[in-house]
């Protein structure tokens, strides 16, 4: 698997919840179904 | 406990943290058996026939043992078809006893009536029947004759049983794309969740990708009705390669693949996700010393991973930032380079890189086959064979009946 | 931005007392910890050591706040702190503590994760 260092791209944030995300905000949510390689 | 290595960052987003590891994977998925009562044309696993290596029951205690001390919050059960293993209900039991939940993923074939009410009081168990089409018609091509109506009887089992939310996965094909409409009406009708996951070109699905993944087209519709009517659909974050078209869809929208979630097979071969069934992809077993702890803490090829991954000639596409060079396995297995466009990439460019690549040389294939070698009851139609009769509920071997069957 | 029908609305009291939510398991990480909920199938992401430490005692105080400051979060970070129980009250992740703290945890049928009790 190719390791080569990448230049910092903007990643993309988790899309919002019930609240926009805040950047100081000590609590992040995501779902169980937002994760890729489960049935 | 995995090492906090020098840089870890504090604070920050979640995503930033799984390329320094996580303790224990989010989810993951663990396939019992290899043995299964169907013969789906594009099955993930190569299902069909028992692999005699397979774990026994006290070395599946085991590793439930290992998933408790580790805290993973809940296993994805599948196989083949895992009830048919028949310690299947003693693990289930087991497993929420230890306190790991348990979706477990079926054709339905054993869920009869006593199963869904035994199912419908048991907390911590998420049942989730597969189905791929609204219609027979468009189901049992794939998945074989009959196999529609097991799975509605047992959605119809479990309904009247008093379950809810019970999960219908559909795998998206050119074939049943115009029926999302169809699948929400009918999983509401069962009181069920709909999820939709994406068809990729693993195990035998291989052999049917090109004619049966959805089209572009299909593709864009697809994704305007997940923004339109997809709030309650689940979908496994498996279409993130699609939030290239524009607004992302819910989800961590990247591969977890040995980052946040890994799979073990039925021989305790644990691989980086299910949809990577190679030996390229394959990280330890959990029958060697240290057992899943230790693959997953230690092992090289999820080191790998979780670094930083290049994303080639991807990066320099204004739709990386969404897509992040889409599904590992998709590339993987059309033998498309794993750092340039996932083949269903929806700017064309995975198209284009389908077209260039070598005709001479054959993408790659798992040495791993565990498919029915011979004609098997009910079996799919897609491809040409004769249709024969699907087995009964109480048969466990789809091969009953056949040395000599009349009908 | 209007909360999801699944979520009623919890207004967040932090001079009330809290406990983990009992559909809920937390799991430490070096980040902090995981969380997740059986019920919703929400999965939180706690980002310091402290909350994490907060949110793990908070049975054991007779206010949130008195959960806070015996976990030594400086004065400064209070108010974060504050609103990071609240963003985890509205996903139902803690509960209000009705009665006096429980020694046995009236579960659902089948056990759950409690990850983090002896």
């Amino acid at each position: 698997m190719p390791e080569t260092p990448q230049t910092e791209a903007p990643v993309l944030e988790a899309p919002a919840v019930e609240e926009p995300l805040v950047e100081e905000s000590l609590v992040e949510e995501v779902s169980i179904d937002g994760m890729c390689g489960v049935y | 406990m995995t090492a906090v290595l020098p840089g870890r960052p504090v604070g920050g987003r979640l995503v930033d943290q799984f390329e320094y590891g996580l303790d224990a994977p989010i989810c993951l998925t663990w396939e019992l058996t290899y043995a299964c009562n169907l013969a789906c044309v594009h099955c993930l696993s190569s299902s069909g026939r028992r692999d005699p290596r397979e774990l026994s029951t006290a070395e599946a205690e085991r590793v439930i043992d290992e998933l408790q001390r580790m805290q993973v919050f809940y296993v994805n059960v599948g196989g083949g078809e895992p009830t048919v293993r028949p310690d299947f209900w003693h693990l289930l039991d087991y497993a929420v006893g230890h306190d790991v939940g348990v979706k477990f993923s079926t054709n339905g074939i054993k869920l009869s009536k006593a199963r869904a009410a035994q199912l419908a009081r048991t907390d911590y168990v998420d049942v989730q029947i597969s189905l791929d089409g609204a219609t027979a018609e468009v189901n049992d091509r794939v998945r074989g004759a009959g196999s529609f109506a097991t799975a509605t009887r047992a959605l119809e089992n479990l309904a009247e049983a008093g379950m809810r939310d019970m999960k219908v996965s559909v795998v998206v094909t050119r074939e049943n794309a115009g029926q999302l409409d169809a699948f929400k009406a009918l999983t509401d009708s069962y009181g069920a969740q709909l999820r939709l996951t994406r068809l990729r070109p693993s195990g035998r699905g291989a052999d049917v990708w090109g004619s049966l993944h959805p089209t572009q087209a299909q593709q864009r519709n697809l994704y305007q009705w997940l923004l339109a009517h997809g709030e309650n659909v689940l979908t496994g974050d498996s279409f993130f390669h699609l939030s290239a078209f524009g607004e992302a869809l819910p989800g961590l929208n990247l591969c977890g693949a040995g980052r946040v979630v890994c799979l073990i097979d039925p021989v305790g071969d644990v691989y980086a996700c299910p949809f990577a069934i190679h030996e390229n992809f394959l990280a330890g077993n959990v029958r060697h010393e240290g057992g899943f702890q230790k693959v997953w803490q230690e092992s090289e090829l999820f080191a790998d991973l979780r670094s930083p991954q290049t994303g080639g000639a991807c990066t320099k596409c204004a739709h990386f930032d969404a897509c992040r060079g889409g599904c590992m396995a998709a590339k993987f297995f059309t033998g498309l380079p794993l750092d340039g466009p996932d083949p269903e990439c929806v700017q064309g460019y995975g198209e284009t890189a389908l077209a260039a690549r070598d005709g001479g040389r054959a993408a790659p294939k798992s040495s791993l086959d565990h498919s029915h070698t011979g004609p098997v009851r009910g079996q799919p139609t897609l491809l040409g064979l004769p249709a024969m009769p699907p087995a009964k509920i109480c048969e466990e071997s789809p091969l009953v009946g056949l040395d000599g069957c009349t009908t | 931005m209007a909360p999801p029908p699944e979520t009623t609305a919890v207004v967040f009291d932090a001079a009330l007392p809290w406990q983990r939510a009992r559909a809920v398991a937390l799991r430490p990480e070096p980040f902090g910890a995981l969380v997740y909920s059986f019920a919703t199938r929400k999965l939180s992401f706690l980002k310091s050591k402290q909350l994490v430490t907060v949110v793990q005692t908070l049975a054991d105080h007779p206010s949130a706040t008195a959960a806070i400051e015996a976990s030594g979060v400086p004065e400064t970070q209070r108010a974060a702190y504050v609103k990071a129980l609240a963003d985890l009250a509205r996903s139902h992740m803690i509960e209000e503590r009705t009665s006096v703290p429980p020694t046995t945890r009236e579960l659902a049928a089948g056990p759950c994760a409690e990850a983090g009790n002896p």
